[in-house]
């Protein structure tokens, strides 16, 4: 196991009155890949949003190397560029073309050359199978395909931890498997990464670590043997049984 | 020479004589027209932006207030300069500043300043209704790698936006090719005052106005298909180049892959 890079201690989120969060606790090391599961409405995607700071959390703490990600000094932005976010509905920058996509980060963040910048989303881009697709936009490629350009621009930005929210949710089937594909492929690399999903088959396979969560808390974790072999809590086993005996 | 007797004669005596002095009155409301339409874009713009600069809980207190205050100050502009005539407001600023502040401002700078801040007014509810349309994933998708609320905006948000008002920023054009003719009231010579000028001369008035009907009409026509068609080179074209996969060759490939496109008329 390796170096701890992100520590989520008793983790809290409200929306007003309404708890979304409630003492949430997670540590991430190098090379995890963790999988968060639950039906939907339990807090996965605030969870997700609270450790890149689209969200404030209320109470606790998000440590990232040992440091609290709310002081007042720390730099949001650099860090964010450094744990890269990969949404449901991809959020691709719909007035740029793929590789401009993958290149902005690069050149505004993180103050690279634009030739340096251009070979890097070059390189990702052709990772994730769009090295054909430099000059399409947005809105001419298919839902997968954007969702790998989309992999292909945080991964520009060399992060250190990858979030993804649920990324094949908006997919039609067929389209699943492609992102799946890279999902893999980064894991099998060593890729930190922390993904919020519903393919079961993905989570138990490919993670380290898998938590599942029920309104705002976490229910059970443990090994994806453990979770998905022998579950100890009753919810889990109702939340799983809605997937497996389909 | 005498007035000739029917209509297209007295048009083209009339245009012999004035088509000058009516052309260099044209000449002017296109440069106002021009000229303020960009820079009441450039003020929504500006208006705009800061109207949505999101204010968090967690901000000090020193921003909210100040943003507080520059937002009231900043609804009174949009309301006063959209809620009068733009005849009344130029009266009361040429002749207002002169005689309330001692201000002698030329009238062409009036005629500008003017136009160019009521166009701001329009425009700067035109350019929040803009920056609020645009999908908040794409400012998401933004801050989730890094950058600051300027760079979101000016390399993600902004552009989109003025890709969308463009229809908007059309309308404002014409309506100031059209309603510079209100400077007229402040002296200012363009085609509406040459028109009244030449029509007295020899009391033609439905023959003057005819040809200024006529300037005005091409004018407007001209500029409202200039913008559609650089709409259209914003949109890019439908099709893009395949790279080719050889990762070493920096140019584009043969293969032409047409995508769909959406809001365009020409569908295939
Ligand atoms: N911006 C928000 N304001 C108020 N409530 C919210 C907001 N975002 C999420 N919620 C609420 O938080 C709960 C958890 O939402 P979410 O984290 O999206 O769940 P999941 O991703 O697991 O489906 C839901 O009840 C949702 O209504
Ligand atoms: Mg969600």
């Amino acid at each position: 196991m390796g170096q701890t890079i992100l520590e989520v201690s008793h983790l809290g989120k409200k929306f007003g009155d309404n708890v979304v969060l409630r003492d949430i606790n997670i540590s991430v090391c190098s090379g995890d890949v963790t999988s968060i599961i639950g039906s939907s409405g339990s807090g996965k995607s605030t969870l997700l949003r609270c450790v890149n700071l689209l969200e404030t959390p209320t109470s606790g703490q998000i440590l990232y190397y040992e440091r609290d990600i709310m002081d007042k000094g720390f730099d949001v932005p650099a860090y964010r560029a450094k744990v890269g976010m990969v949404f449901q509905s991809f959020n691709l920058f719909s007035n740029m073309s793929v590789l401009e996509n993958c290149v902005v980060g690069q050149v505004k963040v993180l103050k690279r050359h634009r030739k340096e910048a251009v070979e890097k989303a070059r390189f990702y881009l052709e990772k994730v199978g769009m090295g054909a697709f430099i000059n399409a936009k947005p809105r001419q490629i298919s839902g997968g395909q954007k969702q790998r350009v989309a992999i292909a621009r945080a991964l520009a930005m060399e992060p250190e931890v990858l979030l993804f929210d649920e990324p094949t949710s908006a997919l039609d089937p067929q389209m699943v498997g492609e992102v799946l594909g890279v999902m893999r492929t980064l894991a099998g690399e060593g890729m930190t990464m922390i993904v919020v999903t519903h393919e079961m088959a993905f989570a138990r396979d490919v993670s380290s670590h898998v938590v599942f969560m029920k309104d705002g808390v976490i229910c059970e974790e443990g090994t994806p043997e453990q979770i998905f072999g022998s579950p100890e809590k009753q919810e889990t086993r109702d939340f799983l049984s809605r997937f497996f005996d389909r | 020479m005498s007035l000739p007797d029917n209509f297209f004669g007295r048009i083209i005596f009339l245009l012999e004589r004035y088509g000058g002095s009516l052309l260099r009155g044209a000449g002017s409301t296109i440069l106002i027209a021009i000229v303020s339409t960009a820079i009441g874009c450039l003020i929504g713009f500006i208006v705009g932006v800061i109207q949505t600069i999101p204010v968090r809980q967690s901000d000090n207190i020193f921003k909210k207030i100040i943003l507080k205050i520059i937002n009231f100050i900043l609804y009174i502009y949009v309301e006063v300069f959209r809620g009068t005539p733009m005849m009344v407001q130029a009266m009361f600023i040429y002749y207002g500043s002169a005689t309330v502040f001692n201000i002698h401002m030329g009238k062409w700078f009036a005629a500008f300043f003017i136009v160019s801040i009521n166009t701001g007014a329009y425009m700067a509810e035109t350019v929040r209704g803009g920056i609020l349309s645009i999908d908040p994933g794409q400012t998401e998708g933004a801050m989730a790698i890094g950058m600051n609320h300027f760079q979101t905006m000016t390399s993600v948000i902004l552009p989109q936006a003025l890709r969308n008002i463009m229809p908007q920023i059309g309308n404002n054009l014409i309506i100031n090719i059209k309603d510079t003719c209100v400077l007229s009231a402040i002296s200012i010579v363009e085609l509406f005052f040459a028109t009244k000028s030449v029509a007295g001369t020899y009391y033609t008035y439905f023959e003057a106005n005819s040809i200024a009907m006529a300037m005005y009409l091409i004018m407007t026509v001209f500029f409202s298909r200039l913008l559609r068609w650089m709409e259209g080179k914003m949109d890019g074209s439908d099709s893009f180049d395949m790279a080719t996969t050889d990762t070493l060759a920096h140019t584009s490939g043969m293969l032409s892959y047409r995508g769909k496109k959406k809001n365009n008329g020409r569908l295939r």
